[in-house]
């Protein structure tokens, strides 16, 4: 599970981020910033890069049906929930991105319900202020569907929804970068687990939606907004990580070195 | 192999991940433990990750269990009745069972009990746990078999021996069981730069070719497996007899016996008598090392089949893919994580559906080889053993830091 509380791999408190944040969404509608870079003040403290693995842990609890789902959402730790949204997004598959969750997935695939896979497809995790108000939306969600359909949907023997969480070690990596070039310069040769955290998991942690990368570019002043902007504007679940470090990579294109 | 060739493949900073996750564990004793040290996948995947994780700084040991023709009859049945058969399982056989694992486990007991990690791989030694009181470091039982749906009485009987292990390893989310300890899910992997999977001179190629007398004009499509009912050999030859009046197709069924795998030989009599007198079904017992002749033979291939009606894995399918082979799979277990179904090969479930898919492949070679390039990729990015290696790096600095979701470690790990 990702503490809101947690230490962050950048400088600067809590308070300072949630100032400075530009949340995706809103690339364009900047927040007022607190510490925007003045004429004499110090440059931000480098950043520090981070990597993380991961390893999976089945809970040993399933749903054969809609109402099973429901009552497991309701039960299951939110480090679970979490993975079915976002570390899912790390395993092997060709699935079609329009399933951008495991729940949209099973609904489709194990329950053949496509109402409901549009439905869940289309929620974004990181639209909520935490896993358990994504936890209430996704309740909410299945209870209109139940009380639409005179049965459960229900899934064939041998395709349960298994519920999963993952564990998770983070890393400092020792490498830094004191200006946005240097930035600019490691992102294409950056460990996947180090872009997996800075750019996928730094979008869990408060402030909501706003990966590490900007969030450190934005003490840097107005100079890099183009720049966050475009970051702002990658999806990063519709890419594998190889593919989203090349896009994001992309994003710091032309800047002065 | 040392770690630095790996980084050719996989990237150096996939091996630079490695060395700082193995940071935390340097001069930590692991004990890997099985019961063949020649044939099969368990004992493919050990003879690199020891080493590896001893290039790593961890002090990793592998243990070879010893037992009677009578012992290995008894686990092959605790290994089908896993896979769901239903098996008999008289007591004085499991009498048996638990006294060879006493025995070894007082051969083992040192290296076993001051171990800070065991991996015992499999049911055939997991009764060791209980007969090392003395144990100090975390137990983790390492199922390598497709235990979705296991026989009941198997899995009563077995459940009681590995309940009192600190975790579990299952390859798939679909085969783990109610357990009261975590468990974990790692996929096997292979050995890029082994004997059976490093890129071979064209020359050495058509050598083995000649020598297995294969017509070089006419297509191959090969199964390479232990000969067991589990791999459906005898349903891969129907379904090339249903192809080649279409298609002048030639079959190889290639593979050996395993030490532990007592039912090998009747089964391979079974397939030779399907296979008759046709000289374009060729069935090849080869020796467990003849890896470069395996990695010939599927170099050569056209089409790669796996037609299990079980799979824990299926590393033969992960090694097809990474010669940028198509894949037909039988709809099961392992495969189904490796097949993805219209990308990487197709998914059957009949020797009729394996047929089509031969037939329909055959006829598009520009979807073989969209098909082979895709499978490259995906085992590059899943599915070598670099990845494996992390994971049970990851497994086990999670486990010395107990139930926690998220570990962190400050700068002590640095570079």
């Amino acid at each position: 599970m990702i503490e809101k509380t947690e230490p962050r791999p950048i400088p600067g408190t809590e308070a300072d981020r949630r100032a400075l944040a530009v949340p995706r969404g809103s690339a364009g509608a900047l927040l007022p910033r607190g510490e925007a870079r003045g004429g004499t003040a110090p440059p931000p403290e480098p950043f520090r890069f981070k990597d993380c693995a991961m390893v999976t842990l089945s809970l040993g609890k399933s749903a054969q049906n809609l109402r099973e789902l429901r009552d497991r959402i309701a039960e299951v730790p939110v480090s679970s929930l979490a993975h079915h949204f976002y570390e899912s997004l790390l395993a092997p598959t060709f699935d079609d991105p329009e399933y951008r969750n495991d729940f949209a997935l099973w609904a489709s695939r194990g329950l053949h319900d496509a109402t409901l896979a549009e439905r869940l497809g289309a929620v974004d995790p990181t639209e909520f202020e935490d896993v358990e108000a994504l936890r209430r939306h996704l309740l909410e969600g299945i209870e209109d569907r139940l009380a639409e359909t005179p049965f459960a949907p229900s899934a064939a023997a041998g395709h349960e929804f298994r519920f999963l969480k993952s564990q998770t070690v983070v890393l400092e990596t020792g490498l830094v970068a004191t200006t946005p070039v240097e930035l600019a310069e490691r992102i294409p040769r950056l460990p996947t687990g180090s872009l997996f955290y800075h750019f996928i998991e730094g979008l869990r942690r408060p402030p909501l939606r706003v990966d590490d990368f900007s969030a450190w570019l934005e003490r840097w002043g107005p100079d890099y907004d183009g720049v966050r902007a475009r970051l702002a504007a990658v999806d990063p679940i519709l890419w594998s990580l190889t593919e989203l470090r090349e896009r994001v990579a992309r994003c710091f294109e032309g800047i002065a070195t | 192999m040392s770690l630095e060739a790996y980084a050719e493949v996989a990237g150096p900073e996939v091996v630079d991940h490695l060395r700082q996750l193995a940071r935390p564990l340097a001069k930590r004793k692991i004990v890997h433990v099985n019961s063949t040290r020649l044939g099969g996948g368990v004992a493919e995947i050990l003879a690199w990750l020891v080493p590896l994780q001893r290039e790593l700084g961890l002090e990793s040991s592998w243990e070879v269990i010893e037992g009677s023709g009578e012992f290995f009859a008894l686990t092959k049945r605790l290994h089908n009745g896993l896979q769901g058969n239903a098996v008999e399982l008289p007591s004085p056989l499991l009498a048996g069972y638990l006294d060879t694992n006493r025995a070894n486990a007082e051969r083992l007991r040192g290296s076993l009990e001051e171990a800070d990690f065991v991996f015992v791989h499999d049911p055939q030694p997991a009764p060791l746990l209980g007969f090392c009181p003395g144990r100090r470091g975390k137990w983790i039982w390492r199922c390598h078999v497709d235990a979705s749906r296991p026989h009941r009485s198997t899995w009563k009987f077995l459940r009681g021996i590995v309940r009192g292990y600190d975790a579990s390893i299952f390859s798939l989310a679909t085969f783990a069981q109610p357990l009261p300890h975590p468990q974990y899910l790692i996929p096997p992997s292979i050995d890029p730069l082994s004997e059976k999977n490093a890129p071979l001179p064209e020359a050495e190629v058509r050598e083995v070719c000649e020598r297995e007398r294969l017509d070089p004009a006419r297509p191959l499509v090969l199964q390479v497996s232990r000969f067991d009912r589990f791999k459906d050999p005898v349903g891969v030859i129907r379904a090339a007899r249903l192809v080649q009046p279409h298609v002048p197709v030639q079959l190889v069924l290639a593979g050996g016996t395993a030490t532990d795998d007592p039912e090998g030989n009747a089964v391979l009599e079974e397939v030779r008598r399907e296979a008759g007198d046709d000289p374009d079904v060729r069935v090849l017992l080869l020796p467990p090392d003849a890896h470069r002749a395996i990695n010939a033979l599927q170099r050569r291939a056209d089409v790669v089949i796996q037609k299990s009606l079980r799979e824990g894995f299926g590393l033969t399918v992960t090694e097809a893919l990474w010669k940028g082979k198509p894949v037909i799979g039988g709809d099961t277990g392992g495969i189904t994580l490796q097949v993805v179904d219209h990308h990487t090969g197709f998914l059957v479930n009949t020797p009729e559906g394996a047929a089509f898919r031969i037939r329909y492949l055959l006829s598009r070679p520009d979807l073989m080889r969209e098909m082979g390039e895709k499978g490259r990729r995906f085992v590059r990015e899943n599915f070598l053993l670099t990845r494996n290696l992390r994971d049970y790096l990851t497994l086990m600095l999670g486990l010395l830091h107990g139930a926690r979701d998220r570990i962190e470690f400050a700068g002590s790990v640095a570079s």
